[in-house]
């Protein structure tokens, strides 16, 4: 089953490394992981998604709650957040296919962030389902290289 | 008229001389009340010897191995309850305590390893003795610093002993680049802990009157009620207000060896203790209850054995202040998140106001009474001195006035058996880790903090060897600890599991010469001489082999001034009984030989 996990930590070196010890040395695969700081520098938040048995999980959630690095730990359940990711993708365009590649574009919201003779770089927004629908979409125009920032979760209300 | 109200001012930091890093560490351990370092020296950790050499508080002991320096801190803080501090160099030295921080992960025991680390401009350069201390130790410790500013110094001290010694007790580990403690600075000594995802408040959780009510209703309406406790009875300090609720309740008491001799072994409510190699009575109790009351202990597979049949038929009620060992082995009705001592303390008293109607439990002991009379710990004395009588004769000799510590394997079963605790702290060995060559060197730490009492390492002949170079510390720090060594001249528990799984097949279980076995009837053919050994390190020591010179050579060990190692010849046939094979429930439980 997937997870969502939203980690609040002091903004310390090693505290990514224990949080990842802790889902890995109980045999989670992370499938996504973000790190950015907050507004107060000192602290940052961690976004993970996880596969695993939920029993599993809610034990290696508590130990990564009794992490002294670490404020708070919330697991969304489906519909309670708002989750995100961006994704920017290299697609082999030449100037024929171009047109066309920006049409998927249009219909994803996405943007062409830089062009060049033979290859299009991308910038798209969404939630899981809507960046799967997209890539495979424009995954017959050949994707080049792809960086993705993982999924990102907030909180609704 | 009113009264002037004293103003509580807040405590203020301190802003100490001028000094280098390394006298800023030891001016912060002193701070923290610490009298001792368990601490062997090398390139990148000299400093701190340098600075330890000028403190006039702390005596800095230097073990023969950094293993052994960990853990004679081991003994010091199981002896003490306190935090207890251990010290050794980057790279090696590092690496060869990583055991002990384990051992302190495992067991819940506030230890503070200190390591030197490599320059700061060599860190992540394969530099000589260099390792990933901090990285390396991750999965092991309760938490850790690695200290790149100077001026965090005594901050991360301070810290490190609040986090080891608060909640559930653990390791923490210091690393500190030699330049840091190189650096010449004005150290600002902070008055007050802050760290936002430890709060001091939540080290002390406590558990609301509504769930424990509800525990004393269960108990009252209980036929077959156990309280099962452990090593968080130990370490909360509760071993009275576990008494006195025992006693108020009339619960039988059947304790883990992480708890032995916090719930007296002679009192007539103890089922001692339980598990694979408990008693009988201990282990049917649990099986057998419909109330299981869980306090401070962790449903340990060396507890439940096959965790479908461990308590099944029962309510299981888990009091313990580590929210994640709620159903993390065993999934229970109701977990309760509190401090031992205060869920203990607040449940007597909500019994003597009243609300509590005592179940009559007289059918239930009659029961229990019956098992124990039936089934106690036994063994057969035969021709030689065997295992358990050494230690029944020790029990016997020293009235249980005395401190042990142990080795691991079948002597630490038999030392839990046959000598019986009746005080916390008094039984000192590795129990999650289980490491061998452990007894010495604790005895050692538990003698430095307790020079007035009686400590005796059980050990057995494989677990000897693994840190008998500590008998150098023991000899030239004048520590007077004693050792008993049960030499059976074979790894005897993993002997005892080849004999009932693998047909007796010996898979280098044997110390001696496999073709010559020595024993009691084979003197001769003992390897190595420990008496002759002991002699070279300068401690007195006597082999004996007949039964009869057994008790004066007890009492011989004990009168003498000084450390002590008492060769005991025992034979290898010995099974540590009764035995609750692995992947079997208490019910399987085997009682005498097959």
């Amino acid at each position: 089953m997937r997870h969502i996990i939203s980690i609040l930590v002091e903004n310390k070196f090693g505290a990514l490394a224990r949080i990842a010890g802790m889902f890995s040395g109980r045999g989670f695969n992370i499938e996504t992981l973000n790190v950015g700081p907050m507004m107060d520098n000192k602290l940052s938040r961690i976004t993970a998604t996880i596969i695993g048995d939920s029993d599993a999980l809610d034990q290696a959630i508590k130990q990564v709650n009794k992490l002294i690095n670490v404020l708070e730990v919330t697991e969304f359940n489906s519909g309670q957040a708002t989750e995100r990711e961006l994704i920017m993708v290299k697609v082999s365009a030449s100037a024929g296919q171009r047109s066309e590649v920006m049409q998927v574009c249009d219909i994803f919201r996405a943007k062409i962030i830089d062009v060049s003779a033979d290859s299009v770089n991308i910038e798209m927004t969404g939630n899981a389902n809507k960046v799967a629908a997209f890539l495979n979409l424009i995954e017959p125009y050949g994707i080049v290289e792809m960086a993705r920032t993982g999924n990102l979760a907030l909180k609704r209300g | 008229m009113k009264t002037e109200k004293a103003i509580d001012f807040p405590k203020q930091d301190e802003i100490g001389p001028e000094m280098k890093g390394a006298d800023v560490l030891v001016a912060s351990l002193e701070r923290e009340g610490v009298d001792v370092v368990f601490a062997y020296p090398g390139g990148a950790s000299m400093e701190l010897h340098q600075a330890l050499t000028k403190s006039e508080k702390i005596r800095t002991i230097l073990p023969r191995f950094e293993q052994g320096g960990g853990f004679m801190a081991h003994g010091h803080a199981r002896a003490t309850g306190k935090a207890s501090v251990c010290m050794a160099t980057s790279g090696p030295g590092a690496t060869n305590m990583v055991t002990c921080i384990a051992d302190a992960y495992m067991d819940s025991i506030p230890l503070i390893a200190i390591t030197g680390q490599v320059y700061q401009q060599f860190i992540g350069k394969t530099a000589f003795q260099e390792t990933d201390f901090f990285g390396m130790t991750l999965p092991i410790v309760k938490h850790s610093f690695l200290v790149l500013d100077k001026e965090d110094l005594p901050r991360v001290v301070k810290e490190a002993f609040h986090i080891a010694t608060t909640g559930r007790p653990g390791p923490v580990v210091i690393d500190i680049p030699k330049d840091v403690q190189q650096a010449i600075f004005a150290p600002t000594f902070p008055a007050e802990v802050d760290i936002p995802g430890y709060k001091i408040e939540s080290t002390k959780p406590e558990a609301t009157d509504a769930e424990l009510l509800n525990v004393l209703d269960l108990i009252s309406g209980a036929e077959r009620p156990v309280l099962y406790i452990g090593g968080g009875i130990i370490s909360a300090e509760a071993h009275l207000e576990l008494r006195e609720f025992a006693e108020v309740t009339g619960l039988p008491v059947a304790s883990t060896l992480m708890g032995l001799g916090a719930f007296d072994a002679e009192h007539p409510q103890s089922l001692y203790w339980f598990g694979m190699h408990g008693t009988v009575a201990g282990n049917w109790a649990v099986c057998d209850s419909d109330i299981l009351i869980c306090a401070g202990a962790r449903f340990d597979d060396r507890i439940t054995g096959l965790v479908s049949k461990f308590a099944p038929d029962s309510e299981i009620v888990h009091i313990d202040i580590d929210v994640s060992e709620h159903n993390k082995n065993k999934r229970v009705k109701h977990p309760i998140h509190s401090d031992i001592k205060y869920a203990l303390k607040r449940m007597t008293e909500l019994v003597k106001a009243g609300k509590f109607k005592k179940p009559d439990l007289s059918a239930w002991f009659k029961t229990i009474n019956g098992w124990k009379e039936q089934y106690p710990f036994s063994y057969d004395k035969t021709g030689h001195i065997t295992q358990q009588e050494a230690i029944e004769t020790l029990y016997e000799v020293t009235k249980g006035d005395a401190i042990i510590t142990t080795g691991v394997g079948q002597h630490q079963m038999w030392a839990a058996q046959f000598f019986k605790f009746r005080e916390p702290r008094t039984y000192i060995s590795s129990l999650g880790l289980g490491t061998m060559g452990f007894g010495l060197p604790a005895a050692i730490g538990a003698k430095v903090a307790f020079p007035d009492r009686l400590v005796v390492n059980i050990d057995g002949d494989g677990c000897f060897m693994m840190n008998i170079q500590e008998l150098a510390t023991a000899k030239i720090e004048k520590i007077n600890a004693k050792t008993i060594i049960l030499n059976n001249q074979h790894l005897g528990m993993v002997v005892q599991w080849e004999d009932l799984l693998y047909e007796s097949v010996r898979g280098q279980t044997i110390l001696c010469d496999k073709d010559n076995i020595g024993g009691p009837d084979n003197i001769d053919a003992i390897y190595p001489d420990f008496v002759k050994i002991s002699e070279g390190f300068g401690v007195a020591g006597k082999r004996v082999i007949k039964r009869e010179d057994l008790r004066g050579a007890i009492e011989e060990m004990i009168a003498h001034d000084g450390p002590y190692v008492l060769e005991v010849i025992v034979p290898y046939t010995e099974h540590v009984l009764p035995m609750i094979k692995q992947g079997l429930g208490a019910k399987e439980i085997l009682i005498k030989s097959e």
